[in-house]
């Protein structure tokens, strides 16, 4: 009886297939999550991204101004967006985060380069992301050296130079010393949010529900709205502290700059908590226990830690990607919280972002207190 | 009040229920009145949980209409269900909470006036004050059993539904209990009751049987074992299992019950069934006519509906 047997190995195994058969969200786990991560790791995932938005300011149209902003365009990594016309122009572009980079072509350009003076070409990035813009300004380094190479033929070959005709000087804005910390840390206050209340309240409605206590608590007069705020305030009170939390670790530990109104930064984070709040309270009306519910939520983090612009540049994603990147919360939480700390935007800066969030928590809302309502009967 | 002037508490007919193409309540008719223990019996799966279901606001009928407390059960579910003390089959407190946070939380959700001297009344009450400070979820199953007690009246409801509070519980728990019950209703609370024991639906003031989701039998105990005319003889002696083996299936019998070392034949046809018996009498064997109890009677019940049900 103690040795070990086939039959009695084979039952058990046998007994978890048919387990596994029943449990229909965890066999979706573990077909969805390998392929899921086949897809973001494999195609949307690019730590090298090219076709950044870019702005040019060009105040010397030459042919060795055209030629050189042909060059750049060349090289894969700017695409040229908008042209600006003043260097107030150029600054609101970077700071609402249409352009990745601008680029100031200076008047006397073509002139300098040919008196073999090196004119310097004036490349503002918004380095708040310095994974997204440091290859860009590698590759726009090493094009220095190459561009006018069939421009400058002959005995013109001198004004090449030996470190290239060009002189590139950089400015990174909002990130000068080109800190990951600077753009990880206000991220990683999405990404808590995310995870943390997402799991709570997808467990919290399904606790009850798995231990019998939601009936008695329908047997009360308590109302179902009063049920679901109830549950959603105390996790609010939990957020704000995690909130707080991240805050006066970036700053004291990390030093972070904080060029912003931190009360916005509060006050946008209430409705990213309530949003993910309701993904939550949608997540429990689903699930069938808490397992499956810890499950639906990882599925909805893992997009959001990936996709959003937290771990990869989110131009550097495939256009799919990125389309599935803004519906997430994240995404433009991310930007908010990383445009109201690096950068000082104010209200009007942070607008563009703070409407997909208010959409996603309308939809999340209606179907969570829709799905929560259907459970009654 | 409306209910005071009315003679029954729960006054329903032909209440319906469907899950799918599934009938779970079948035109159910019942009457209940002020300061009556009520028991409700049938097997498992018989529809008496979604009966009550429906008769405490959970669920709404598909068919049927009435009244409980007065209130209307398809449209003032709300109003039922603040007076109405609901205790679930599953016990459905917070294992996570001490038995005072528990009563807390209830009585706050009832609103119940004066909360911390009617929390402090309803540990009192049921014995639970010592206890107060325990995790409901490290009781056993008879103090888990008051808890839910306390729990459904700390907001003096008029009526009581038990979804069998006793599975479970140990037997001196269960007398406690009915104990209880009888006290609360003798100062007017009505209550209606689930049980699979017998001895508990002998303590009712009235019954009911439910079957296959089909009200079968109702009225008191007297009045339920008249109306199924049973005829029950007890054998015992040497070799009863392979009597048995010959008696299931004659004409006349059946139910064919081993009682430690008595047989109990029962049937309704009392002739047919004295007919066979007197055929496989032998000597060693005593015999003796008995009335059928409860027991015999539903399991009657039952069998004969299920043949209608097929």
């Amino acid at each position: 009886m103690r040795r070990f047997t086939f039959h009695r190995l084979w039952a058990i195994v046998l007994k978890e297939f048919i387990q596994m058969k029943r449990d229909r969200v965890t066999f979706a786990m573990m077909v969805g999550i390998p392929l899921m991560q086949l897809m973001l790791f494999g195609f949307a995932i690019n730590a090298d991204p090219k076709h950044l938005p870019t702005a040019i300011r060009a105040a010397d149209q030459g042919p060795f101004a055209r030629t050189f902003v042909a060059a750049l365009k060349n090289s894969g990594y700017f695409t040229l967006v908008r042209e600006a016309a003043t260097e107030a122009e150029a600054q609101q572009l970077l700071q609402l985060g249409d352009v990745q980079f601008v680029i100031n072509i200076p008047e006397d350009f073509s002139r300098r380069l040919l008196r073999g003076e090196q004119p310097t070409v004036l490349i503002e990035a918004d380095a708040s992301d310095p994974a997204a813009t440091g290859p860009a300004i590698s590759a726009a380094r090493t094009l220095a050296t190459s561009v006018f190479v069939r421009d400058l033929p002959g005995p013109l070959a001198r004004l090449r130079g030996t470190d290239g005709p060009v002189n590139f000087q950089i400015h990174a804005h909002y990130n000068p010393e080109n800190i990951t910390q600077y753009n990880v840390v206000p991220g990683l206050m999405g990404v808590v949010l995310t995870m943390t209340m997402v799991v709570i309240t997808a467990l919290a409605v399904t606790r009850e529900r798995e231990r019998g206590t939601m009936e008695n608590l329908l047997a009360t007069p308590v109302r179902p709205a009063e049920v679901m705020i109830g549950k959603i305030l105390p996790y609010i009170a939990v957020g704000y502290i995690q909130v707080t939390l991240i805050l006066i670790a970036a700053r004291f530990i990390f030093g972070v700059p904080m060029v912003g109104n931190l009360a916005l930064v509060y006050a946008v984070a209430l409705l990213f908590i309530a949003a993910n709040l309701a993904v939550g309270i949608t997540f429990s009306t689903l699930a069938q226990n808490q397992l499956q519910a810890v499950q639906m939520a990882f599925f909805f983090f893992l997009p959001s830690i990936l996709l959003s612009g937290f771990m990869f540049p989110f131009r550097g994603m495939p256009e799919w990607a990125q389309w599935l990147g803004s519906c997430l919360p994240n995404t433009h939480f991310l930007r908010i919280v990383r445009g109201i700390l690096l950068k000082g935007n104010g209200f009007a800066e942070i607008a563009p972002e703070l409407w997909p969030l208010l959409l996603f928590l309308a939809v999340a809302m209606t179907v969570g207190v829709k799905r929560y309502r259907q459970t009654l009967d | 009040m409306s209910s005071l002037t009315q003679d029954f508490v729960i006054d329903v007919t032909g209440v319906t229920k469907r899950f799918g193409s599934k009938t779970v309540v079948d035109q159910v008719a019942l009457q209940v009145r002020r300061g009556e223990i009520y028991g409700f019996l049938g097997p498992n799966g018989s529809g008496k949980t979604t009966f009550i279901r429906m008769l405490c606001g959970l669920l709404t009928p598909d068919a049927g209409s009435g009244t409980c407390l007065g209130y209307d059960v398809r449209t003032q579910q709300a109003e039922i269900k603040r007076h109405v003390g609901y205790m679930t089959q599953k016990f459905s407190y917070y294992e996570d909470l001490t038995i005072r946070e528990n009563l807390d939380f209830i009585a706050r959700v009832y609103a119940v006036p004066d909360r911390v001297p009617a929390v402090q009344h309803s540990l009192e009450r049921l014995g639970l004050a010592n206890r107060s400070h325990q995790l409901a979820g490290q009781l056993s199953g008879g103090w888990k059993q008051r808890l839910a007690l306390a729990a459904c009246l700390i907001h003096s409801p008029q009526l009581l539904l038990l979804d069998e509070p006793t599975a479970g519980v140990d037997p001196k728990a269960r007398r406690e209990f009915w104990d209880e019950i009888h006290r609360l209703a003798a100062e007017g609370l009505t209550v209606l009751i689930t049980t699979h024991y017998m001895d508990e639906a002998e303590r009712c003031h009235r019954l009911a049987y439910l079957a296959y989701g089909k009200l079968l039998a109702r009225g008191t105990l007297a009045e339920v074992l008249r109306a199924t005319p049973l005829t029950t003889w007890t054998v015992s002696g040497p070799g009863l299992r392979a009597l048995a083996e010959t008696l299931r299936g004659r004409p006349g019998v059946e139910q064919v019950v081993a009682f430690g070392n008595t047989l109990h034949i029962s049937g309704r046809d009392a002739v047919t069934l004295e007919a066979t018996l007197a055929a496989v009498r032998v000597p060693g064997h005593e015999w003796v006519r008995i009335t059928a109890g409860l027991e015999d009677v539903f399991i009657s019940l039952m069998d004969t509906a299920k043949d209608n049900f097929a």
